[in-house]
């Protein structure tokens, strides 16, 4: 997984599709990346920080009774051990010192479940950046606590009322207000997506997760796992741990939910200043997602997915809702972790493919992207409502 | 030179150009809305076509493309009633470039011209990724229109000004559609344009008053009135009203 070209493009896929107003914008933070990526002293204190604050390296588990169920050898790399709960910490931070290296004074995200939000808000405050957070008005119902979160870390948030009023309404919002403020304000885009060099700086900012886990793999004396399978909404985290292992033989697996799978039910389009695969209708209007995962509530796919998709690297299957809160019962029961919503859907994949798509004996390693504290009460609530 | 920089050089000779917006589609009225605008003396009309996720505009134009969509619009739709009705001045549509790259570029610029559009804006399109679209609009005869912003550098101000045709379109602000806190240089962005070419430069983005329109006239050959006569639709559905509101603007530019 190497850098894009020129023009920002992951095979047929990326690119800059943004206003003029934007332009300038996203070639400052393209040669501010360029910069630090190549300085010793920003990599010193982006890994200082990350394990400092952020809680790094997390462990490898083996989940030895799911293991035994599925007739699988599974290994889990915890980033619902990570500060915050989700790997999201990883892309906020190394933001965070892009920010302040470009001199600027304020941060705003987008979020959807509230992690990159939450992520966003505690990197501002560890930082000392002013911080406003856009979140979808049906998201910021979902997940009233993960606002209340972002207020106590000191940001502001932004209920958001257009469209879907959902992540990708965030993300259009979240542009709209940049381009008010390009000038002392960074966009900390929270996913491997919109305009380059974004989805570049996201995944290399994540491949911590990838580069940790095979080695500490190695560790355990497992050199290239079978299958590495993680869930995608835009794709950080999938990008992330599959940056470790794609130089290798491991089949990479991306696991959509069901009414968000670009690559399954999308088409080739522009949105969000990026080049992917999007649901849209006849008309290239894009379609709301839907999923009860506010995190892969997204019509869209980052860009290197949709090449790795193209060129066959990269596999992607959708997962449906009910299989999603059975897998996420499953690990809480066996495991003793409670899922995120979203990383449920890796397990789901694992459950539902054990000795089909995943032959029996076969060694995997999932990325287990985020806790599920904040989806508890919505669980609760699924449940009485009758599923099972 | 594009038949649209020809028409609007002509209406230069005679006074500065008013260019007022209208969503298509937002209103079921919407065609006799364009013909209020020409009634109070629009020299061409920009022509919203809508799409689900405007990047660069603010809530009432966000609106205006909602209600358009809920009544079905599409860019057939739109052709179809424009193939239909001479305005008398040229159209110039304004879309986001996933409405024309779903529907093929070639195909997409071949319907805006039979539906009598001389010109097209499309402000997710940067300079780099231009040339595809710019190569089927061409074909089709239809000029594409650029932007320039208060943050483009002064080099790149003379690229996107020698690359626009019809004219060059001036961000006043460092704004999304209606909206006006973000900061505002008209004429310095029109001076670096004038710098590099003779094309026709218009100003657009905050002009929100009559008066906006007049300051901004000092400087160009042309203003862009968007979200304040869009909202004036959407509060109150009716022609009359609507060519009152824009004939203020028209108004203030003599």
């Amino acid at each position: 997984m190497g850098p894009p070209d020129a023009t920002g493009r992951f095979g047929d896929f990326g690119g800059r599709f943004v206003p003029e107003a934007l332009i300038p914008a996203c070639q400052e933070l393209e040669q501010a990346f360029r910069a630090a990526w190549a300085d010793p002293a920003f990599h010193d204190e982006f890994t200082r920080v990350l394990a400092e604050f952020g809680g790094r390296p997390t462990p490898v588990t083996p989940l030895e009774r799911l293991s035994t169920r599925l007739g699988l050898r599974i290994f889990a790399k915890r980033e619902d051990l990570a500060h915050t709960g989700s790997h999201k910490l990883n892309n906020v931070v190394g933001q965070a010192l892009l920010t302040r290296r470009m001199g600027k004074t304020r941060i705003i995200a987008e979020t959807g479940a509230g992690q990159h939000g939450v992520a966003t808000a505690t990197a501002a405050a560890r930082f000392g950046l002013d911080c406003t957070v856009f979140m979808g008005e049906v998201d910021t119902v979902r997940q009233e606590l993960n606002v209340f979160r972002m207020e106590l870390l000191g940001a502001s948030v932004v209920p958001v009322r257009s469209g879907s009023r959902t992540l990708k309404d965030a993300v259009n919002e979240a542009l709209r207000e940049w381009v008010t403020c390009v000038e002392d304000t960074h966009y900390c885009l929270g996913s491997v997506m919109g305009p380059h060099p974004f989805p570049w700086l996201v995944r290399e900012f994540q491949s911590v997760i990838g580069i940790e886990a095979a080695a500490q793999l190695r560790a355990l004396g497992v050199e290239d796992p079978d299958v590495v399978v993680a869930c995608v909404g835009g794709g950080s985290n999938a990008a992330g741990v599959f940056a470790g292992f794609a130089d290798g033989p491991s089949r990479l697996v991306g696991v959509e939910a069901r009414g968000g799978s670009a690559v399954t039910f999308g088409a080739p389009g522009v949105l969000h200043g990026m080049r992917s695969l999007l649901l849209q209708d006849d008309h290239g209007q894009i379609t709301e997602a839907e999923s009860i995962s506010a995190g892969l509530d997204y019509p869209g796919i980052g860009p290197e997915h949709a090449h790795l998709a193209a060129v066959g690297r990269a596999e992607y299957y959708p997962v449906g809702d009910e299989e999603v809160i059975d897998a996420l019962r499953l690990l809480s029961e066996l495991e003793g972790i409670i899922p995120a919503l979203e990383t449920a859907h890796a397990i789901a994949w694992l459950v539902r493919e054990a000795g089909q798509r995943v032959p029996h004996g076969a060694t995997v390693l999932v990325n287990l992207s985020g806790r599920g504290d904040k989806d508890v009460a919505q669980v609760r609530q699924m449940l009485r409502e009758g599923h099972d | 030179m594009t038949e649209l920089e020809a028409r609007l050089r002509a209406v230069r000779q005679r006074h500065h150009a008013f260019v007022p917006y209208q969503m298509a589609g937002a209103s079921p009225r919407w065609l006799d809305h364009l013909d209020a605008l020409v009634a109070a003396g629009a020299d061409a009309i920009e022509v919203g076509l809508p799409f689900s996720d405007p990047m660069m505009d603010g809530p009432i134009i966000q609106e205006a493309a909602l209600r358009a969509l809920r009544a079905g619009t599409t860019l057939e739709t739109v052709a179809h009633a424009l193939a239909a009705r001479d305005l008398g001045v040229p159209l110039i549509a304004m879309t986001y470039y996933n409405v024309l790259y779903h529907r093929g570029l070639e195909r997409a610029a071949t319907v805006l011209r039979d539906a009598g559009i001389s010109g097209a804006i499309v402000p997710d399109l940067p300079l780099e990724e231009l040339e595809p679209w710019r190569e089927a609009s061409a074909a089709a005869g239809l000029a594409t229109v650029l932007l320039v912003a208060p943050s483009t550098p002064p080099e790149r101000t003379a690229r996107l000004a020698r690359a626009s045709q019809g004219f060059v379109y001036a961000t006043a602000r460092m704004a999304v559609t209606g909206r006006s806190e973000g900061a505002g240089d008209a004429p310095r962005v029109v001076a670096a344009i004038r710098s590099a070419v003779d094309t026709p430069v218009y100003v657009g983005i905050g002009i929100s008053t009559p008066a906006d329109t007049a300051a901004a006239a000092r400087v160009a050959d042309g203003v862009i009135v968007g979200s304040a006569l869009v909202a004036a639709v959407l509060a109150n559905d009716d022609p009359a009203g609507l060519e009152l509101a824009a004939s203020a603007f028209r108004a203030a530019l003599s």
